[in-house]
């Protein structure tokens, strides 16, 4: 673990033994007025080649200061990250010199977010836009950057993409601007690509487009994804393997077949509990009481006790750890035994 | 829940369309946002209407133009029987008691200067006859019960709730006046998951106790088969198909209802290779200069020539029980929900 001199950042082809990402115990915190917002409290997850990760969580659960972390994009102050390590085929990217962070940046590490609009520049056109990744991180020409702009809008599906690569953002629909967003961040040929809520702002059948796209991309290119979302549909439908967050902390791990047939942690159960079911209709819908923490006020203990119908004593005291249940699979509660068995009924 | 009896609600042919200008000084209509554009239905005491459809399909200017916020280019709405889409002054403050709103934004939808029993306690004002000045506090209390959020909370602040409690100070608003109808537009999308659930209960809830009619508009098909007698699907200010939850979600008739049923993420890995999904091709096209014809034809994979001469009208037709827009209408389960 401990190493003396800078770490050097692994080629590309370099024959990996450990996987592509491994986040390693991250914490990361804020400083607000208020006082230190702890966003994520130890956090651990990894990512093969061609597999894709869902994180699932609410709002404040951490699920995309995780991913800002790893992109290497938080504001740092007020962020800190007092903790952890973030491993990029091997070496810890939090102790790289920011020379090399910019070249994983968009390069191998690449990411799209939910809100294409506002995070397209309104008054670049989109080839521009495209092909300035070519620019910067390639050093190509104006000329040689556009044709390539041109090859990947018609790579993500866009029509007509030769006519259309002057056009600006607004001149897109939601959709169109998502691919634009995943044309840019597929540019370098990343080795890992970070969708945090990509199809959040987008209606079901042209979610159902990206989701595909998404797909097809992956599977040509053999990249891995980390599908950040708060949609249990979406992850059941692409998902090799899930990371439950709640309050900062991953609560359950698994692969995606186990945790749908049998949830091991209260909050996983409850959250597939309350989905509204053919069979149930006109009965009341199962809810979790309660609301998520205030991150600036966590519970003691187990972070979701106080919403938990499996909660004990113990629970309100001491925080459990992510118990290993299975060999791919973890769960962080004191009772998961008990959870897994009534789900499994 | 029962769909029997007299509506409460009647809608027929309501049009609204959004002029386009151009010009500053001399300003001329070019155009229209054809954002409604010829939609009828029927809605029964206690009974919830779901409205399903894409951003852009209209139907929250329906919610609006129900609610006689926004003026209809044509058509009518009627709450027993009186018309409310044309009323003036004193007989459109009539109608409207019967009628309330819940809105899809908890956030920006409570005035932040102003405290929770105010914002509760307002329609009182405009309504003095339905709660005398020394009974209001009392009134308001209740509703913050009958709502889940406890009565001391009255003089508190929006900000000092989460998201969720907000949702229900907006449901409690929209009791006050002890309406017989409410629009719910995208009630729960705004909330987090564990919320939702939550906050559907409580509406469920709500109806049996008050005898309320929903018209429940929401983008989320899986919540709105729980909470919804009938279900119809908007497309491009039109109704393209509508019918009992059952109709819809199990025999949907309208290649635009299979698809996007088809898109819907089902939360259960098991079988997703299998699954049958329908990927429309294309967004939907502009309000503004919708298609000749049948409005889906550009994305839809039955289209013939007679779907771009002849608009489909909706009608029950031939081997469906229920109603559907479209010249080769034909009933297909493609998934449940």
């Amino acid at each position: 673990m401990k190493k003396t001199s800078t770490p050097v950042l692994p080629a590309r082809t370099a024959p990996g033994d450990g996987p592509l990402l491994a986040v390693d115990d991250l914490h990361v915190e804020f400083a607000t007025r208020q006082g230190v917002v702890k966003a994520v409290n130890g956090v651990s997850y990894s990512l093969n080649p061609g597999e894709t990760l869902a994180v699932l969580g609410e709002s404040g659960s951490g699920k995309s200061v995780t991913a800002q972390a790893i992109m290497g994009i938080l504001d740092m102050p007020p962020a800190r990250i007092p903790r952890g390590e973030i491993r990029f085929r091997g070496t810890d990217l939090l102790r790289l010199p920011e020379d090399q962070r910019a070249q994983v940046r968009g390069q191998r590490i690449s990411m799209i977010f939910q809100d294409a609009l506002s995070a397209l520049n309104p008054v670049f056109t989109v080839g521009w836009q495209i092909s300035e990744m070519f620019r910067v991180h390639r050093g190509m020409s104006r000329r040689d950057a556009t044709k390539k702009a041109i090859e990947l809008m018609d790579r993500v599906r866009i029509p007509a993409a030769r006519q259309r690569v002057n056009d600006y953002p607004h001149q897109f629909s939601g959709g169109m601007r998502q691919r634009i967003m995943i044309a840019m961040a597929i540019a370098l040929d990343p080795e890992v690509l970070i969708a945090d809520e990509p199809t959040t702002a987008l209606d079901v059948t042209v979610q159902a487009q990206i989701m595909e796209l998404l797909a097809e991309l992956q599977r040509e290119s053999n990249m891995g994804l980390i599908l950040i979302t708060h949609d249990l549909g979406v992850v059941a439908d692409v998902a090799d393997k899930i990371a439950v967050m709640y309050g900062g902390r991953i609560v359950e791990n698994a692969l995606v077949h186990d945790i749908y047939r049998s949830p091991a942690h209260p909050y996983t159960k409850g959250l597939l509990d309350s989905i509204p079911r053919v069979d149930l209709k006109g009965q009341e819908l199962y809810a979790i009481k309660g609301m998520p923490p205030n991150l600036l006020d966590m519970p003691q203990g187990c972070a979701f006790h106080p919403r938990c119908p499996y909660r004990q004593d113990n629970c309100v005291t001491d925080a459990p750890p992510l118990y290993e249940i299975g060999p791919t699979r973890g769960s962080a509660c004191h009772y998961w035994r008990e959870v897994f068995d009534d789900s499994r009924r | 829940m029962t769909a029997a009896g007299e509506p409460i609600l009647e809608v027929r042919d309501l049009v609204k369309h959004f002029p386009l200008h151009q010009g500053i000084l001399l300003r001329k209509q070019v155009g229209a946002i054809k954002a409604v554009d010829g939609v009828s239905f029927d809605l029964r005491r206690g009974e919830t209407l779901g409205i399903v459809g894409e951003s852009g399909c209209g139907k929250s200017t329906l919610a609006k133009v129900l609610m006689a916020l926004e003026r209809p280019t044509s058509g009518s709405v009627r709450i027993n029987g009186r018309e409310i889409a044309n009323a003036k002054g004193s007989e459109l403050k009539r109608v409207r008691r019967n009628i309330q709103m819940v809105m899809q934004d908890p956030y920006t939808s409570l005035n932040p200067r102003m405290t929770v029993g105010d914002i509760i306690g307002e329609p009182y004002e405009i309504h003095p006859e339905v709660a005398p000045k020394g009974d209001r506090r009392r009134r308001v209390q209740e509703l913050l019960e009958v709502v889940g959020l406890n009565p001391e909370h009255v003089n508190r602040y929006p900000h000092q709730f989460s998201g969720g409690q907000r949702q229900r100070i907006g449901i409690a608003r929209g009791l006050a006046l002890q309406p017989e109808i409410i629009v719910c537009d995208e009630p729960v999308s705004a909330l987090d998951v564990s919320i939702q659930a939550q906050v559907v209960n409580l509406l469920e809830r709500l109806q049996r106790e008050f005898g309320l009619a929903y018209v429940f508009i929401a983008h989320d098909l899986s919540v709105v088969r729980h909470i919804s007698d009938r279900v119809g699907v908007m497309y491009l200010g039109k109704m393209v198909e509508i019918g009992t939850d059952v109709e819809i979600y199990d025999r949907p008739a309208h290649p635009y209802t299979q698809a996007l049923l088809s898109a819907v993420p089902v939360p259960d890995p098991d079988g997703r290779e299998r699954r049958e999904r329908i990927v429309l091709q294309g967004d939907p096209p502009s309000p503004a200069n919708p298609p000749s014809g049948c409005r889906f034809r550009t994305r839809c994979w039955k289209a013939q020539d007679i779907c771009a001469q002849q608009e489909p009208l909706l009608q029950i037709r031939p081997g469906t029980g229920h109603a559907s827009a479209c010249h080769f209408a034909e009933t297909h389960d493609v998934v449940h929900v």
